[in-house]
């Protein structure tokens, strides 16, 4: 009885004031009380650049595992997808948000009005060549198996260079890294122990997880080939080389695939870094219509 | 699914129903394990599957906006949001397993259309302020209905509705809020929130369901103590709650016979179409069939997933075995 006559008291109150109504549901600003001053001896251009690349990595990605919501194999799976969503675009949002306080805004803040946080006009007013993401990310699911392995794959990558970047000598992009180890830990997990099912499963889901591995190897070759801007961040104590995870990656990867009984490809020749200087085919510009077409149609609209 | 009634020996049947009423009398809590006449059991599953299918089909309308929400935030609050309606089908299909339901036979019957859920999901999204006001009135609209049930004589049912009844609290509150922000925005926005409201109002009312006087199964439900107020209260309740709110806001309910009654304390309201509330349950809403056919598809195209679970397990089951 009493616990009826509190929640309905709450609903009713509702109108004397609307803030409080509100309550913890106000704009979080994501960098709010974060000093933001770059340490000496770090080009902001490169450092913004560089946050680019990681947060349109994560900010695709979530975009990618959203399109399996209401659609996925069983009501856990709709759960824990939305977890791992919830942790990339809480990632993205940190890594926009850290490029827009070093001012790498691209042409991102001409379109959007100034009511926009940074975050949003990087997220909804680039264009395509724009973004700094790997082809690994923006590539369509494909089936069950195909989206497990691009996310083993993806969150294995991911979380090599995270647990770098806790030493990086940029404190937010440190701190970033920090949040996003335990996270991302979750998420190579959660998709091995996919992988060993369905590779390990029945037939039919064997020959689809092999089919799903053949897919994604080719987006392996750009994914440990530094950019100009991450080999000299690296030097400069802030990012980290992707050649230099490499190794620990295919490590884990051929261990995975092994217990799956799922047969390694060949490792695809390193290639140049398309995506993280903004050349992209034409699924990310799909996928960008769908993310920003709202905003756009709205851009003087807060939300 | 098998009844503990039936392993049991049928002398005690008197003893077990007196029993029974002595809890219901007390306002107590039957739990699984207890005896409970078959009708209450049935009722019950049917109460309470209906209501996870609710959930789990309601992830769709606002599901739909996921992919295109106008900011990060906003991105991020719906997902959270469409992510605790899948965690609320899945408390609520535990609460039926313990009366002894199956959840991938509910599921069946849910595709099958053997089973309901609330026909309020069978009308679109057309605007991103849909998800406010759904927030705002159909999440209002079930918290109406659904506190009440957190005194529910059956144990399971009531303690996963206080929980729900928490996060839907929650879920109302940014409803809302996303429509006051989108007051305060463009004149296209506000006229976004007014048409939203004029969609959703009436199709919210019906979601109390029919009126008393058509309402055949309300007074055993309200003896058994799984229901504790009829559709009308509930109905009325949920009116006087959200005119002042929607005054707040700023926009116009759309029933010109709305007006606040100094006898009663009370706002008396317009007539509800039922041929289309009839229409919409039997199947006719306008997006029934594409709620369905999503839910099927997600079952079929991934059948083999959920195979490979059951058989990778099994093997592994072996294998532990053996080591052993």
């Amino acid at each position: 009885m009493a616990h009826e006559e509190t929640v309905y008291e709450a609903l009713s109150n509702a109108h004397d004031d609307e803030g409080h109504w509100a309550f913890g549901t106000g704009f979080d600003e994501p960098l709010a009380g974060v000093d933001t001053t770059v340490p000496d001896g770090i080009d902001p251009a490169d450092l913004g650049a560089y946050c680019l690349m990681l947060g349109d990595d994560a900010l695709v990605l979530a975009q990618r595992l959203t399109q399996w919501i209401t659609n996925a194999p069983e009501l856990e799976e709709e759960v824990a997808i939305g977890n791992i969503g919830l942790d990339l675009l809480g990632q993205a949002r940190l890594l926009l948000a850290r490029a827009g306080s070093v001012g790498v805004l691209g042409r991102s803040r001409e379109l959007a009005t100034d009511s926009i946080p940074d975050e949003d006009a990087l997220a909804y007013f680039r264009d395509a060549d724009e973004f700094r993401n790997t082809a690994l990310v923006e590539a369509p699911n494909g089936d069950f198996a195909r989206t497990m392995i691009r996310l083993l794959v993806a969150a294995s990558v991911r979380l090599a260079v995270f647990v770098r970047l806790r030493d990086s000598r940029d404190p937010v992009l440190a701190a970033i890294a920090a949040k996003g180890v335990k996270e991302l830990t979750y998420h190579r997990d959660h998709a091995a122990r996919w992988v060993l099912r369905l590779g390990d499963g029945t037939e039919e889901s064997h020959r689809r997880a092999q089919d799903g591995v053949d897919a994604v190897w080719p987006l392996l070759g750009d994914l440990f080939t530094a950019t100009d801007v991450e080999t000299r961040l690296t030097a400069a104590g802030v990012a980290v080389d992707p050649a230099d995870v490499r190794a620990e990656v295919r490590e884990v990867l051929s261990q995975v695939l092994e217990r799956a009984t799922l047969r390694m490809p060949d490792w695809p020749a390193d290639a140049p870094p398309r995506g993280r200087l903004g050349e992209h085919g034409p699924e990310l510009a799909e996928l960008l219509d769908t993310l920003q077409g709202l905003a756009r149609q709205h851009p003087a609209a807060t939300w | 699914m098998s009844a503990p009634t039936l392993e049991r020996p049928a002398p005690d049947e008197a003893a077990l129903q007196e029993q029974f009423d002595a809890t219901i009398a007390a306002d107590h809590r039957i739990e699984p394990r207890d005896w409970m006449p078959e009708g209450y059991r049935k009722t019950l599953i049917r109460q309470v599957a209906q209501h996870a299918h609710s959930e789990i089909i309601g992830m769709q309308p606002e599901g739909d906006w996921l992919l295109a929400a106008p900011s990060l935030r906003r991105k991020s609050v719906l997902l959270a949001k469409v992510q605790d309606e899948a965690g609320h089908g899945l408390y609520l299909y535990s609460a039926a397993e313990t009366l002894g339901a199956d959840r991938a036979d509910l599921t069946d019957k849910l595709i099958e259309g053997k089973q309901k859920y609330s026909s309020i999901f069978n009308y679109p999204t057309l605007s991103y302020a849909d998800v406010g006001v759904i927030g705002w009135l159909v999440d209002g609209a079930a918290i109406c209905n659904q506190v009440p049930l957190c005194r529910s004589s059956y144990g399971p049912y009531a303690r996963a509705m206080i929980r729900v009844c928490k996060e839907e609290s929650f879920h109302q509150r940014q409803g809302y809020e996303l429509l006051m922000t989108m007051m305060r925005g463009t004149p296209e926005q506000r006229a976004m929130v007014q048409d939203a409201v004029e969609r959703w109002w009436w199709p919210t009312l019906m979601m109390f369901g029919p009126p008393d006087e058509h309402s055949p199964n309300t007074a055993q439900s309200m003896a058994w103590g799984i229901k504790r107020h009829t559709n009308d209260e509930l109905r009325q309740k949920f009116v006087d709650m959200s005119v002042p709110q929607a005054e707040v806001l700023g926009v116009t309910l759309p029933d010109p016979e709305l007006e606040f009654d100094p006898e009663t304390g009370h706002y008396r309201f317009g007539q509800l179409d039922w041929e289309e509330f009839k229409r919409v349950v039997g199947g006719q809403g306008p997006m029934n069939e594409i709620r369905l056919a999503r839910r099927r598809a997600a079952r079929d195209d991934n059948a083999w997933v959920t195979e490979a679970a059951t058989a990778y397990a099994e093997k592994h089951a072996e294998h532990e075995g053996a080591v052993a």
